[in-house]
């Protein structure tokens, strides 16, 4: 009931503000958000009232309703996410693709860095954390409502961004595009989860807090100092879809930066090593390789991250002494992000056999080793004469993916698969085949895609900057363009073998739901047990 | 709880906690990574030593090296420069005929004018040079104001129907539908024009012959071969601005359509227009 009054009170004030609205791209968002709220009630309102026994049975244990819903969206984000990906690869190999206004490469874009970011990664570490938290806590989320409260705040938050993007409602600031309004939506969102966070942390049965919760911790809290210093900007009109920057110029851009930079730092890394120390363990059941370890990089990486930024302002109106700290920091960040990397491959040490017969564990290996080389290459590209020559090409591109593709989508994955049969209280996976499937489609789209990225970054880099024995410029733009044709058609099938992965993951979770198991043989053909040697 | 214990497979003690079963080795940070990380450290320390890095109140350390990104920048500029310099001012003052029999600087000028071509000219006349629709080719013999290397310099320093520039190439064909011609002779000329280079649907009727010597001949020549003093383009040669088909001859005698290419020397310069001039002239078809 609390439900639908928030959800159909949601739609009434959405649709309130598409009448008062100042422009015509805030009615349009305000109405799509007033239909999207009023749908969402009217679904609530279809769930049956539950017996107090059910409540009663229901509150006995760890609250996994929304950890549930969570597991299901991030499969469905990653598959939007991805598929919006494949398609503007496409349209940067074939323009035509391009349909305006809507679907323009301009909309599509954001579409999909914010649906792979915030929506698929955004559930997934929100619901690992809601899982993790509690188990190893040994407490229930602090509060219910205030848990219904953040996850579906959480999703409004999701589609009003999508929506608005589509509309051509943006900020222009990379992976911070939603509007004002949208801003302050999900700050209020982000205050609640950190009290949620915090709240469970307090009221935990176990002596010590647990790393995972510590690195869960930081990403929620950086991302909310992240979020609010960056979209400080002040409305044309409260009832207006545009607003202005606080900042100007170059400052402007180092915010944006910082902001960016720490996105990746905070949102994909701290975030997913949270998701990893709980995980990758359980799955391996092996204990963490080095508590010391855990404490030293925890706090080397936090500390360092936060200054990186000005590597992505290389050779630009930046002063040169703040680039100069952002490349060495950026250097000093190498050990502290690979302490992540040897904390997570060497708690196999014992368990190394896995790897030939659980495929999740291999997905997990191959998330941490796509870690441990995008963690390497970050650093090296922030080398200002490396940077000189990748900078606004597509080997930034390729190593964002190596990054999102191969470390953040590969350990997620690998979550889901480890919570689906324990959350809908099946003794297994539907099927481990498919797991396996999905650990081979998405490795080899990942190694084509960073691949090719790297070979037609280098290139285009090479191009740009090719003189000729007379000193003249022996390329045009134009023509850098046209030499990479060929590389995205090859970028858009590897990123659409990793989306065939995910469907296949789809599929694999929803039989995993409706508790089938397929008949098939085991990955490993059991043996007869090995005889000492006489 | 907290009670320390033994793990079977390393032998390595663990810290005594437990989280929902997992536990934590209490193996020592590997040396490698300390060491790697301290390296690291003094990389960075060292590094800020030597370049501008530490912000003070109004400025930063400079660095001992005395690095300036902006510096750099312009002495690498500077040294470009120096580099082309000589030939530039040699460029600057000979005519562009002369530099253009000069073999040394012809073909340096061609190269600068190529570089110069991708960036200035390819958008309208491609990157090869064979133009589109409306642009012109230019490799092919056909040359609307002239071919000599003068020509071709003059066209590109002052463009064509520029309005910033009096002296810009200037033609300008009547739309012959606004009362000069009915629509049948419209179609009858555009027939036997079409019949000149032997286009389908051509015919070269003899109504259709005298409204062209009437209409037609004093800016495209009495047998159609064109003038290049008043910029009237060849009509027999097969080559055309606007599609050689007999629609698109009666379209462009009806409404003509014409192009405008920017006057290139005040934006560009006298070196950089005679570098174009001698790229365009060796592009195959310069006289």
């Amino acid at each position: 009931m609390p439900g639908f009054i928030a959800l159909a009170g949601g739609a009434f004030i959405c649709f309130a503000l598409a009448g008062l609205a100042a422009d015509a791209p805030f009615r349009s968002h305000m109405a799509v958000m007033a239909l999207v709220l009023a749908i969402g009630a009217a679904f609530v309102a279809r769930i049956p009232e539950r017996s107090p026994a059910e409540i009663e049975a229901e509150q006995a244990g760890y609250f996994d309703a929304p950890i549930r819903y969570g597991t299901i969206l991030t499969v469905f984000w990653g598959c939007v996410g991805f598929l919006v990906g494949v398609i503007i690869a496409l349209q940067l190999a074939f323009p035509d693709l391009n349909l305006a206004p809507f679907f323009n490469f301009g909309r599509m874009r954001p579409l999909h860095t914010s649906a792979v970011v915030f929506a698929f990664g955004g559930t997934a570490l929100m619901t690992t954390s809601f899982y993790v938290v509690q188990r190893t806590c040994r407490a229930r989320l602090f509060s219910e409502p205030l848990t219904w409260f953040v996850f579906w705040g959480y999703q409004i938050f999701i589609v009003m961004a999508a929506t608005g993007y589509l509309l051509g409602i943006t900020e222009s600031r990379e992976y911070a595009e939603p509007e004002w309004y949208v801003d302050i939506w999900l700050t209020i969102v982000w205050v609640a989860y950190l009290l949620l966070f915090l709240g469970t942390l307090i009221k935990r049965k176990e002596p010590h807090i647990y790393v995972a919760n510590w690195f869960y911790l930081a990403f929620i809290v950086t991302i909310a100092l992240l979020h609010v210093v960056n979209n400080l900007a002040v409305p044309v009109s409260f009832f207006g879809s545009k607003s202005y920057s606080l900042f100007a110029g170059v400052q402007d851009a180092l915010t944006q930066w910082w902001y960016g930079h720490n996105a990746v730092g905070f949102f994909l890394t701290a975030g997913f090593l949270g998701m990893m120390y709980y995980y990758m363990p359980k799955q391996a059941e092996r204990p963490v390789y080095s508590y010391r370890l855990s404490i030293i990089h925890f706090w080397a990486l936090i500390f360092m991250y936060i200054w990186a930024g000005p590597h992505h302002l290389h050779y630009t109106a930046l002063p040169d002494w703040a680039q100069t700290l952002g490349m060495v920091f950026s250097i000093m960040l190498w050990m502290p992000s690979w302490g992540g990397m040897i904390n997570g491959l060497m708690t196999l040490r014992g368990a190394w056999d896995k790897m030939r017969t659980d495929p999740i564990i291999r997905m997990m290996v191959v998330a941490v080793a796509f870690y441990g080389m995008s963690t390497f290459e970050g650093p090296v590209m922030s080398i200002k004469s490396v940077n000189g020559l990748s900078h606004y090409t597509d080997w930034t591109i390729g190593h964002v993916h190596s990054g999102a593709l191969g470390w953040v989508g590969m350990i997620t994955f690998g979550a889901i698969y480890f919570m689906a049969p324990r959350l809908w209280g099946r003794k297994q996976l539907y099927s481990l085949r498919l797991v396996n499937w999905h650990f081979w489609l998405a490795t080899v789209g990942i190694v084509i895609y960073a691949a090719v990225m790297w070979v037609s970054g280098i290139m285009q880099g090479l191009m740009w900057r090719e003189y000729d024995a007379d000193g003249f410029l022996v390329y045009s733009f134009a023509e850098s363009v046209a030499a990479l044709h060929p590389y995205y058609i090859a970028r858009a099938f590897g990123g659409f073998l990793y989306l065939l992965g995910g469907l296949v993951m789809a599929f694999n979770i929803w039989m995993t739901i409706r508790g089938k198991v397929r008949n098939e043989r085991p990955i490993i053909q059991p043996t007869a047990a090995l005889q000492p040697a006489e | 709880m907290s009670e320390r214990e033994i793990d079977d497979v390393t032998g390595v003690e663990t810290t005594g906690h437990e989280w929902d079963g997992i536990k934590e080795l209490n193996n020592p940070l590997p040396r490698w990574w300390l060491w790697t990380f301290y390296a690291s450290v003094v990389f960075a320390i060292g590094y800020t030593i030597a370049f501008p890095a530490w912000p003070l109140i109004s400025s930063a350390t400079p660095g001992l090296l005395g690095y300036s990104s902006r510096a750099d920048h312009a002495a690498e500029v500077a040294a470009a420069k120096a580099a082309q310099g000589k030939t530039l001012a040699r460029i600057a003052q000979m005519p562009v005929g002369d530099i253009l029999a000069d073999q040394d600087l012809s073909r340096f000028a061609s190269a600068g004018g190529n570089s110069l071509f991708k960036v200035y000219c390819s958008q309208c006349h491609g990157t090869g040079a064979t133009g589109a629709v409306g642009y012109p080719n230019l490799n092919d013999d056909e040359w609307i104001w002239g071919g000599t290397i003068d020509d071709i310099y003059t066209t590109i320093a002052h463009g064509a129907r520029s309005p910033s520039d009096t002296d810009t190439r200037y033609n300008l064909m009547p739309p012959f539908a606004d009362g000069l011609l009915d629509t049948a002779q419209i179609g009858s000329v555009a027939r036997y024009v079409a019949s000149l280079s032997g286009i389908e649907g051509g015919e070269a009727s003899p109504e259709g012959e005298q409204l062209f010597m009437d209409n037609c001949s004093s800016c495209h020549g009495e047998s159609g071969q064109g003038m290049i003093e008043v910029g009237g383009p060849s009509l027999n040669d097969g080559i055309w601005l606007y599609e050689g088909s007999l629609a698109a001859i009666e379209a462009q005698i009806a409404q003509p359509q014409h192009g405008v290419m920017p006057a290139w020397l005040p934006r560009l310069g006298d070196e950089a227009v005679k570098q174009l001039a001698i790229y365009v002239h060796g592009l195959g078809g310069g006289q």
